[in-house]
């Protein structure tokens, strides 16, 4: 595999999207290459036994926004993708009650009305609303974004269309849409609701990977992001990937390997080459060159554009505008070996509800109280969490008899005050053991390992710059045609034949492979 | 009266949905919670345990059982070695299919067939002049299938069975504890699986012993629902659903042929004289007017048809038994007779009868679907079945 050999296309990240956009590029007869960095493919979407035996997803753990199509078009289900349910999402209390949503409609329904009377009937209008609106919603995912500033005819269609898409929404849901890109997701939810637990659950969709708070603006946006996934044909349907997250990028793998894509382990990318003003290949950091006809970066913008690419080489506004480009990391993930099950107070044994979520977010003002502590650069005293135990939905995650628990943790800022190090990484692991003890009192006797993974880490190790899930926050200004930058959201770069398909561009954000299937599009499109 | 099963102490408490529905005059659970759908991912992801008890068991012991069987149904009974299964069918003088079940040799001269309908009558009928006893057993013997990929871990810590050993469609005699089993490596799912033949009077006790040790490995009671799911994936019929017995068939038209029903391969001409097999032989000869096959209906199709109404594709979330007209052009050239969204290959298959001429792997064709309450069409793609078949099923 020397210097010699030329590919249609080299692919600089292993992660979901890489191996998307590989596939695709493939699957259309291009000679192409992935290049990760790490041992293990996936990056973010990963499954690795750090403890002999139990299988952690590290990261990103629970798949919803993987877009049909592309399950269809590669034919994941054959290359061994399944995706296990996720039925239900429990909120223990702090006074030792609890809200759970169960799979069921009428159980959800005689839950909610245990609380509130009057928010068992808004859940249904709730769920409609939302149900209308990602549908309406949706296409705009699916496409390239069209820029209203341009005025070449593909715009301009594309604009017509969505145009028209939303004449058709009807003027009530409108409305909803405008308010849901405008507001807060507690001001949105509070419109709706009165039960504060309920609330305070439903807003952590809307702050998932910002750094933002509950009563932040534009977060009821991305509580929208949350509710566009589908599973079979049901819209907000969370399921778990058999195998774990890394499951997802095997059978993504699987897939672009079946349709002659090369793919390289432990080959990190130092620098993108560029002769006269065009990429032609790139440099490993072993020195390696590999030539490509196009370079096609699934990492972050601003790891693609301020490191691998020399700055010279792009136009300044657009460096200026990476620069700016937000990608506070605000979350961390910690991952537990368990001798048993955990028992919660609010519901003790081994139920059904363990098979599910488990959501520490008593109210809003918990919330809003855990990102007062990241604004002010500390990891939350009581972070949010989002807990789920794989090994109750798929057994083969641990052991007979044994689990692993997966803590998605929330606020752990990037720039923690006074930086992190391995002390402070264990000091917000005890927070998060010790706020989880309160409604699980066994909890510690329990763990056999523990997996502590803070923003640092994350970029450190995956290569996530600031540690950011979603390579840089889902806020409006850098959504759409914003994402990465103006100009250029349609997945290509300043550079010729420099293409970006990571998360960093539209429509960014979960396991959804949208951005490197239309960036493949794309490059089919120019060659 | 409906009656329980022998399981019916430990499955009556278990059920959340107090959904049951008949089979065979018993009981059975439609699904233990109050959705089905975990209860079908464990078929797939670690093991599902299912009641069928109410299956029709006969016994059939003599020095001619051999010959009996091999008269009545339609694979050749002499290359059944002890302890194998053979799936098989039988038919009528027309060589139109009765029923369809497993024969398990269990001894040289024992045998048990295991029936969708009552077949008392016609066995007994059959056996006039030989050596042969027939006995109904279906009551006395109770029979759980535990289906799915965990099935032969949670199998080998309870039994003394050497199951690494036991292939597929073979049987062992086992124990659980104290308690006398047979285990066939069969089942109604496509996937790795294991039937459980019980003497009646220690169900109960085979239940929890199983229950108690499968936890770890993630065990689920799981009802027809999630069954109906599975077989249509595994591309197995259902009588009464999937084709008409021959003896029910108020008219001719309704019954079906072994060769029409994708069973071809079960029909052993060459063996010698059984019942149908004139017929059948002449079938053979022609060929058959209608062929079973699978469709994959067209994602794209059907989500244009919702986009005509500003709606996303409704997929069924149970498996569907009704007939459904199949086109191609203007002219219906078969029917479908059972469909389901599969979860886990992520597509909309139906099983369909379809006149052999526009049967062919590939070839395209189109379902109806009724949105709202207009009579639609989607295109489907003809396949072979079944649609759903892991490694490790024969593994």
């Amino acid at each position: 595999m020397g210097a010699a050999k030329r590919y249609d296309a080299v692919i600089i990240g292993g992660g979901h999207n890489g191996l998307v956009n590989a596939a695709y590029l493939a699957r259309a007869g291009k000679r192409v290459l992935v290049l990760e960095r790490r041992h293990v493919l996936g990056g973010s979407t990963v499954t690795e036994e750090i403890y002999p035996g139990f299988k952690y997803s590290v990261l990103s753990y629970v798949v919803s926004l993987l877009r049909p199509e592309i399950i269809r078009e590669l034919e994941l289900p054959k290359h061994g993708l399944e995706i296990l349910p996720l039925e239900s999402t429990l909120t223990p209390l702090p006074d030792g009650d609890y809200l759970v949503r169960w799979a069921d409609h009428d159980q959800t329904r005689r839950e909610l009305y245990r609380h509130s009377p009057r928010d068992a009937d808004t859940y249904d209008d709730f769920g409609k609303l939302m149900y209308q609106l990602a549908f309406a919603v949706k296409p705009i995912l699916g496409i390239v974004p069209p820029d209203p500033t341009s005025l070449s005819p593909r715009d301009l269609l594309s604009l017509a269309r969505i145009g028209k898409h939303f004449q058709n929404l009807g003027a009530e849901q409108f409305y909803a849409l405008c308010k849901l890109l405008t507001m807060s997701s507690a001001d949105f939810l509070d419109e709706w609701f009165e039960y504060e637990p309920l609330k305070a659950t439903m807003s952590a969709s809307g702050i998932i990977g910002t750094f933002l708070g509950p009563r932040s603006p534009g977060t009821a946006y991305v509580l929208l992001h949350h509710y566009m996934g589908e599973i079979d044909g049901v819209f907000r349907a969370w399921g778990f990937p058999r195998g774990g997250a890394g499951a997802v990028a095997d059978a993504i793998a699987a897939a672009a390997g079946r349709l002659g894509a090369e793919i390289r382990t432990e080959a990190a990318v130092q620098q993108v080459i560029v002769k006269n003003g065009r990429a032609v290949g790139v440099a490993l950091d072993s020195g390696e060159e590999i030539r490509a006809r196009k370079v096609v970066s699934a990492v972050d913008p601003k790891l693609t554009f301020l490191k691998l690419v020399e700055p010279r080489e792009l136009p300044s506004d657009f460096v200026d505008a990476i620069r700016r480009y937000k990608i506070r990391g605000s979350s961390g993930k910690v991952n537990l070996a368990l001798d048993d099950l955990p028992n919660l107070t609010c519901l003790p044994g081994r139920g059904p509800h363990l098979r599910g979520a488990i959501s520490i977010s008593p109210s809003i003002g918990y919330l809003e109280r855990a990102y007062d502590d990241a604004k002010y650069g500390n990891f939350s005293r009581r972070p949010y969490m989002d807990i789920i135990i794989p090994s109750m939905i798929d057994p083969g995650m641990a052991p007979p008899g044994k689990h692993v628990m997966s803590i998605f943790v929330q606020y752990a800022p990037f720039a923690l005050e006074g930086g992190w190090n391995d002390e402070r990484r264990e000091a917000f692991g005890d927070v998060v053991i010790d706020t989880l003890s309160e409604y699980a009192p066994n909890l510690k006797d329990l763990i056999l390992h523990r997996w502590v993974v803070t923003p640092w880490d994350m970029q450190e190790e995956y290569g996530l710059t600031e540690g950011n899930i979603f390579h840089g926050e889902l806020a409006l200004h850098q959504l759409l045609f914003m994402r990465p930058a103006p100009r250029w959201a349609d997945y290509r770069t300043p550079l010729k034949n420099l293409y970006q398909c990571g998360s960093g561009t539209h429509p960014g954000g979960g396991i959804s492979g949208t951005s490197g299937r239309l960036a493949a599009l794309e490059m089919l499109r120019d060659s | 009266m409906l009656r329980g099963t022998p399981f019916h102490a430990r499955t009556a408490p278990l059920c959340q949905a107090q959904n049951w529905r008949r089979w065979a005059g018993y009981l059975a659970a439609s699904s233990y919670e109050l959705t089905h759908e975990r209860e079908y991912y464990a078929v797939r992801t670690s093991a599902a345990l299912f009641d069928v008890s109410p299956l029709h068991k006969y016994l059939i012991r003599g020095s001619d059982a051999e010959r009996l069987l091999n008269r009545v149904v339609t694979r050749d009974v002499t290359k059944c070695a002890v302890r194998q299964v053979m799936y098989t069918t039988w038919c009528d003088e027309a060589g139109k299919a009765m029923d369809d079940g497993t024969l398990q040799r269990l001894d040289e001269d024992v045998f048990r067939l295991t029936t969708n309908l009552p077949n008392l009558r016609w066995l007994s009928d059959s056996s006039a002049g030989l050596r042969v006893t027939v006995d109904d057993v279906s009551d006395s013997t109770a029979a759980l299938a535990l289906q799915g990929p965990n099935s032969r871990e949670i199998l080998k810590n309870i039994s003394d069975a050497e199951l690494d050993e036991l292939k597929f469609f073979r049987l062992t005699y086992a124990r659980v504890g104290d308690i006398p089993v047979t285990i066939s490596r069969t089942g109604y799912t496509g996937d790795l699986g294991y039937e459980i033949w019980v003497d009646s009077q220690h169900a109960v006790r085979l239940w929890d012993v199983l229950l108690d040790s499968g936890e770890r490995y993630g065990i689920t009671p799981a009802g027809i629902l999630a069954l109906d799911v599975a077989r249509i994936e595994a591309g197995l019929l259902l009588p009464g659903v999937d084709y008409i017995p021959a003896h029910r068939a108020i008219i001719d038209s309704r019954k079906s042929s072994p060769f029409e029903l994708g069973l071809g391969w079960t029909v052993k001409l060459e063996k010698g004289p059984f019942v149908g097999r004139a017929a059948l032989l002449d079938e053979w000869r022609r060929g058959p007017a209608w062929q079973l096959k699978g469709l994959e209906i067209q994602w794209g199709s059907l989500e244009a048809v919702y986009r005509e109404f500003g709606l996303p594709p409704e997929l069924p979330s149970f498996a569907w038994r009704t007939s459904v007209p199949v086109y191609v052009h203007r002219r219906q050239i078969g029917y479908a007779t059972s469909g389901c969204w599969s979860p886990t290959l992520k597509k909309y298959i139906a099983l369909a009868h379809l006149r052999s001429a526009y049967a062919a792997q590939g070839g395209e064709v189109a379902m109806e679907v009724t949105v709202e309450h207009e009579r639609k069409r989607a295109l489907a793609r003809v396949v072979d079945t079944p649609f759903f078949e892991p490694e490790r099923k024969r593994a």
